[in-house]
């Protein structure tokens, strides 16, 4: 089967769009989280995700509307980790880990309520991009166009607050108001990262991208850049190569992720000299 | 108007008073500086001011207005001792770093600021990988480029080696001296204060002292806390400077 014949069928063409949209919102985001150390956060929401999309089910709504109907928990569930990482009593990593237990823990108990582990969830844990449908097209492309249009508006005052809070907050910046807007669409782009690579693997598509930019030693503006790049890469590359090989759409991009991470860091420690 | 006024400001971090009614204000043009034992409370007090920390009570004015309405951030520049979470890996250029909330950002400015700073070199690379005294002149030429009206330091020199720190000293006198710039400088460097700052604060998580160096050097409570002979050395140093190098 060659490329142009992959490219006909409509549910790869939604895979494609969806996954480039998704994986654009997610290297932006993930590289404001990994810079501000919280890379742990996706790991945290996503599981949390894993407890919301257990609540949708046993209640019964249709598969269709899974992804839309898990947001509002995993939206609460980033305003609590906020809340307790501004407490100042909590770190940062401990709080992710009380919600992200929190959220598996009553997973599972209510999957175990609805009759045990059924087909449905089994899916959300390692995600199918190819399975995408029209509402969570639509949904990638609205949360696509926010993340772009705050990225875009608070530059300045995403990166004083990346570099330095107590400086961002002497600069009038309103850090409070910042971050929650960060937290609210990383909770976003955790449930719509589920669909491409699954509760698993939410995280990578976070901190991956990021990680791999963030190696080039580059301006902000180019790493920026640079990490959507690698992202949108991965994610193409990687439906077509799951498609084309049968495997796993999600695991493939996040392997495709860790090669790219480790061919730039390979290619900098050979080439790039040391100043 | 003063261009700082704080008014009975108390600060309790887990329950214990870190700084209890505080009241000062600042004239424009001032060279003010606050020292203090370590712990005393100095630092927390400038993050009181600049908005960082929120007081348990008590009141900050800037320019005339409260904290709380105050807008005109760009009138300040602010350094302080170490940037607080600095991470090595930040992809950030020295140039991004010294525009880094600028409204206006002026290529000819910042050319400026950077040979000012004698940095000019470093404006590609990423801050990250300067060493902590091209840092620190990177974050100065941030707090200067802005020409502010009111300048912020909290013991801006800690670990600079004595040429950067000289330079340091003697650019934010001149600011304040020709361009009629306030400064708060917060120092343990207490000679450097002899030879800048007209009017001296002395805190202990309360306000100790306050007053001109002629009140300082004829204070009894004064010499007590630093010793005669220091107190002697440190009014010396100003009679010699007049406070106005």
């Amino acid at each position: 089967m060659d490329l142009m014949e992959v490219m006909r069928y409509g549910f790869v063409q939604r895979a494609m769009i969806a996954g480039v949209l998704i994986a654009a919102v997610s290297a932006l985001l993930g590289m404001f989280l990994v810079l501000r150390r919280f890379s742990l956060i996706g790991d945290g929401l996503a599981h949390t995700t894993f407890g919301s999309v257990a609540v949708v089910l046993l209640i019964g709504i249709s598969p269709l509307y899974v992804t839309v109907a898990a947001l509002p928990l995993v939206i609460i569930s980033s305003l609590a980790i906020y809340k307790l990482t501004s407490s100042r009593k909590i770190n940062a990593d401990s709080a992710i880990g009380i919600i992200s237990s929190l959220g598996i823990a009553a997973g599972v108990v209510l999957a175990s309520l609805s009759g045990g582990y059924n087909v449905d969830l089994f899916s959300y844990l390692f995600g199918n991009i190819l399975t995408v449908n029209n509402t969570e097209l639509i949904l990638a492309f609205i949360v696509f166009v926010m993340v772009l249009a705050v990225v875009v508006y608070f530059y300045d005052d995403l990166f004083a607050l990346t570099f330095d809070q107590e400086l961002a907050c002497s600069m009038g910046i309103n850090t409070g108001r910042i971050n929650i807007l960060l937290f609210l669409l990383t909770a976003v782009a955790a449930v719509l990262a589920m669909k491409v690579a699954g509760i698993m693997l939410v995280s990578a598509m976070l901190i991956l991208p990021a990680l791999t930019a963030l190696q080039m030693s580059m301006s902000f503006r180019k790493t920026l850049i640079a990490a959507v790049g690698f992202a949108v890469g991965s994610v193409l590359c990687g439906i077509i190569i799951a498609f084309m090989l049968n495997l796993p759409a999600g695991a493939m991009i996040v392997l495709l992720n860790i090669c790219f991470l480790s061919a730039v860091f390979v290619v900098k420690k050979l080439y790039v000299p040391r100043r | 108007m003063p261009v700082v006024r704080v008014d009975n400001l108390t600060f309790r971090y887990n329950g214990i008073d870190v700084l209890s009614n505080i009241s000062f204000a600042v004239e424009k043009g001032l060279y003010l500086g606050i020292v203090g034992p370590n712990g005393s409370g100095k630092s927390t007090l400038i993050k009181n001011i600049l908005g960082i920390l929120r007081p348990e009570k008590g009141r900050v004015e800037l320019f005339g207005r409260p904290l709380s309405d105050f807008r005109q951030w760009e009138r300040i520049g602010y350094l302080p001792q170490r940037l607080s979470a600095l991470n090595t890996h930040f992809p950030g250029t020295v140039e991004e770093i010294i525009q880094m909330g600028l409204s206006k950002k002026n290529q000819d400015t910042l050319t400026r600021t950077l040979k000012m700073m004698a940095i000019a070199h470093l404006g590609s690379r990423l801050i990250g990988e300067l060493s902590y005294g091209e840092q620190q002149r990177a974050m100065l030429a941030r707090a200067l480029i802005r020409r502010p009206e009111l300048l912020i330091f909290d013991e801006p020199t800690t670990a600079l080696d004595p040429e950067t720190r000289e330079m340091f000293y003697s650019l934010t006198g001149e600011m304040n001296q020709q361009e009629g710039t306030t400064v708060i400088l917060v120092t343990h460097d207490i000679g450097v204060i002899g030879e800048y700052a007209r009017n001296l604060l002395y805190l202990d998580k309360k306000v100790i002292f306050s007053g001109t160096f002629k009140e300082f050097c004829s204070s009894r409570d004064m010499a007590g806390i630093f010793g005669p002979s220091s107190q002697h050395i440190i009014c010396h140093q100003h009679d010699r400077t007049g406070g106005t190098i």
